[in-house]
């Protein structure tokens, strides 16, 4: 009777500690996200404040207003009478008319706060020049239609990073002095070069003289019809730019893991778990590498924003369909908006980068779930 | 502090990749200084922009000329002959009556296996109102006469016989670079020996004159080989090493002491000010820089010291000021500060004298491994097609490569030189920034 009882109680506080952690995780995700979102803001802001820096989103505006009422114009049959003075004073009129509605003459300062609401809000405008496959001009599908392949091709290359630096890290870790480890550290000042650059020695190597992989792209030309040889042909395709983002990165975070790991596996808890005679296994996942995940992560995040940035050119040398190629692209075409958006696409998916491997930090860092200090900074 | 150094200087001798890093900084940091005083800025900027002809004479595309060192089958050099440095090229009779032949031979011997890939004449006349005549006749080794062209010399005249379909005719469809130097037995091999282009000049005034120099573009051109506007990419090589130089160690130099300030400033003032650095610092860290940079290289300069202000100012924040703030927070409670706020100093006195110069030796570790990512930085914008518009750089060299299709069509040399400088000073920096942080950083020590 009575050790149901205590039964029953410990039971309740467990669920309780659980709610409470729960609780401290939900908070905590919050006040991330709200930092982020700040943090989307002021780069969006940021981002219309130099792009504006040249009145270049009033053009933008105008050029957009301007075009609208031509199209207007030519499709109504009664313009057809007028003159062409008359045509232009009623097109300028009409055209004075729509930047009042719009507010387009009222002061900057007011103005950036709506151009800022329709930046966050991927209300993304049209382009100058570039045209989506469809063929639209509106910016959010020419970067829907991008958006797919950058995705596919940086997760991929993040994930695969993660985990092998992690279990490149543990394997040094544990074979600590060896041949491949030496190796290894030689290795990690390469990892000074970006992703890039390791790319062009990769397509220089497998597809210029040997001629195994393509050059770059996402599909063999022409493209397969069925679904699984297209599914095939993007595998081949994505091999280089996979290795050259993987060789960018992963001698200097297996080394500085490793090195994290050989730290902590001195730790005296540590020596008292060997003491205990744990098996090597459990040591490594319960006593060295859960209290290291939540700097591992944190170390990870700083590489993956540097992959995110890097990604611009990286898609470019690959040539992959992505928003990187495309913000190459509208430079070169000078397509202002597409500029702007990219800009507000990349400051969202680092934020989105960010906002997941924080939820994961806040998963796996005991000071989140069980003490409640605080952020992380 | 002078001893740390000391110390430290001492014990980097015992890193091999420390000693290998200073050696390729130190030969980096002299070709900087050659290329600064072989080829002056303005001179550099003027021939990389490439005006008034002054690649009219090196060859497209032209790969380095110490290939021919690695393969059997050797390949021209350009071969430029001009009468008006050699005047024993150039013969003047006097006919009588104002006209005058002017006859000139150029004689060459050719002992290469690959054709050359352009011939041109250029010629330079003298004249008031009659333009001088001149027949161009090519001479092969086996004795063979091919007439080439009757030119009406302007003062200023490119004749291209590679691009004169009148001679390609001739010679049987065979573009005149190939047909003019085939064996007739075996088209596709080269007659070697000695070719003459002979060129019979009329003059029609007194006093009237005309040069002319040939060219036979070949397919290796100096140590670095050129690009697809003639330009010769030694000078961009040259020039790319102080530029990279420059703009890494200033970004990284600039954006260490300055982040080390503000994390000073951040824990000794603490309360706010503290608060603002950091929720600042957790902003500016995930903002996109690179778009940033782009948007600020298309809509304002291009120009490498405005973008360099730029990385510094968005680079001071990061992770390095949580290091430092986690840092000067130990020197902070550190008995010394309190007597020297016992013996009533300022803030800034404080900070500057006391808790800065304890904090030295681990800055440079800090930004001698932050100088790659700078340097790779600029190059990432230049192969975005945002370089500086008149600095030849390694970025822009690859950019041109890139652009021009220059895996595909396998010239490799363009791409793997700049790039090879690059890594090389990516390594320099990276190697010697590892030992450092090992020095400085105890709990790596031994590991």
């Amino acid at each position: 009777m009575q050790n149901i009882e205590t039964a029953q109680g410990q039971s309740a506080v467990m669920r309780q500690r659980r709610l409470s952690s729960l609780n401290r995780i939900v908070k905590y995700v919050l006040v991330r996200g709200l930092t982020l979102l700040v943090t989307v803001t002021i780069g969006v802001y940021l981002a219309i404040l130099i792009a504006n820096g040249g009145g270049y989103v009033d053009e933008m505006r105008k050029g957009q207003i301007r075009e609208s009422v031509s199209i207007q114009m030519a499709g109504d049959p009664e313009n057809a009478f007028l003159t062409l003075q008359e045509r232009r004073a009623l097109e300028e009129s009409m055209v004075n008319t729509q930047i009042e509605q719009l507010g387009l003459h009222r002061p900057f300062a007011i103005r950036s706060v709506e151009y800022l609401w329709s930046g966050l809000t991927l209300d993304l405008g049209r382009a100058d020049y570039l045209l989506s496959d469809s063929g639209s001009r509106q910016v959010r599908s020419i970067l829907g239609e991008r958006l797919g392949p950058t995705l596919l091709l940086m997760a991929t290359g993040q994930l695969l990073l993660f985990f092998s630096s992690l279990a490149l890290g543990l394997f040094l870790s544990r074979r600590y002095g060896t041949f491949l480890d030496k190796f290894i550290i030689a290795m990690a000042p390469t990892s000074s070069a970006p992703a890039w650059f390791w790319g062009m020695f990769l397509i220089l190597i497998f597809a210029a003289v040997l001629g195994w992989l393509p050059f770059g792209g996402m599909v063999g030309a022409p493209p397969p019809t069925s679904t699984f040889w297209r599914f095939m042909s993007t595998l081949k395709h994505m091999i280089l730019p996979v290795t050259a983002l993987l060789i960018s990165s992963i001698f200097a975070s297996a080394y500085s893991r490793r090195t994290f790991f050989l730290i902590y596996s001195s730790e005296d808890y540590v020596e008292m778990a060997k003491a205990k005679g744990l098996s090597d296994r459990e040591i490594e996942r319960r006593y060295v590498l859960r209290p290291t995940l939540p700097t591992i992560i944190t170390s990870f995040l700083l590489t993956i924003i540097g992959l995110w940035v890097g990604a611009i050119v990286f898609e470019t040398v690959f040539n992959w369909p992505g928003i990187g190629r495309l913000t190459q692209q509208a430079i070169n075409m000078f397509d202002t908006p597409v500029i702007v958006a990219t800009t507000v696409i990349y400051a969202y998916l680092l934020a989105v980068t960010v906002f997941l491997l924080d939820i994961i930090y806040a998963l796996v860092d005991p000071r989140v779930k069980i003490g409640g200090g605080g952020t992380k900074s | 502090m002078k001893a740390t150094l000391s110390n430290a200087f001492r014990q980097l001798r015992r890193y091999p990749s420390a000693v290998v890093g200073c050696i390729i900084i130190l030969l980096l940091v002299f070709m900087a200084i050659y290329a600064m005083i072989a080829i002056p800025y303005s001179e550099a900027v003027r021939l990389w922009r490439g005006a008034d002809n002054v690649w009219i004479q090196t060859p497209r595309n032209a790969a380095p000329a110490w290939f021919n060192y690695f393969y059997r089958e050797k390949q021209p050099e350009s071969i430029v002959m001009k009468t008006a440095e050699d005047p024993s090229l150039k013969q003047v009779v006097d006919l009588g009556g104002g006209v005058s032949t002017s006859d000139f031979v150029f004689e060459f011997d050719y002992q290469y296996d690959g054709f050359p890939t352009e011939l041109s004449v250029f010629f330079d006349a003298q004249y008031s109102a009659a333009r001088p005549n001149v027949a161009l006749k090519w001479v092969t080794p086996d004795g063979r006469e091919i007439p080439i062209a009757d030119l009406s010399v302007r003062a200023s005249e490119n004749y291209s016989i590679s691009q004169d379909t009148k001679v390609t005719r001739r010679l049987g469809g065979v573009v005149p670079e190939r047909g003019l130097f085939a064996d007739p037995n075996n088209p596709n091999k080269v007659l070697k020996g000695t070719y003459q282009l002979v060129g019979e000049g009329l003059i029609f005034e007194e006093g009237s004159s005309v040069d002319a120099s040939l060219v036979v573009y070949g397919k290796l051109h100096g140590i670095a080989g050129t690009d697809h506007r003639r330009r010769d990419i030694t000078i961009a090589l040259l020039w790319g090493t102080p530029v990279a130089l420059a703009f890494g160690l200033v970004a990284a130099v600039g954006s260490s002491i300055a982040t080390m300030f503000l994390g000073a400033a951040s824990v000794w003032f603490g309360g706010w000010i503290d608060w603002l650095i950091r929720r600042i610092n957790e902003v500016v860290m995930i903002l996109p820089l690179l778009p940033i940079l782009i948007m600020i290289g298309l809509f304002y300069s291009r120009s490498i010291w405005v973008i360099l202000g730029v990385v510094i100012a968005l680079g001071i924040f990061g992770s390095g000021i949580l290091s430092y703030r986690a840092m000067f927070l130990q020197v902070k409670e550190s008995g010394y500060i309190d007597a020297a706020r016992a013996y009533g100093a300022g803030s800034g006195r404080i900070i500057f004298r006391y808790m800065i110069p304890k904090i030295i030796p681990t800055l440079i570790p800090g930004f001698v491994t932050q100088v790659p990512s700078f340097v790779f930085l600029e190059a990432t914008l230049s192969v975005l097609g945002l370089g500086d518009p008149v600095l030849p750089t390694w970025g822009k060299l690859l950019n041109d490569a890139q652009g021009n299709g220059a895996l595909l069509n396998g010239y490799f040399y363009w791409v793997l030189e700049p790039a090879f400088l690059l890594m090389l000073a990516g390594l320099g920096f990276a190697m010697l920034g590892f030992a450092l942080d090992r020095i400085f950083n105890p709990r790596l020590r031994g590991i």
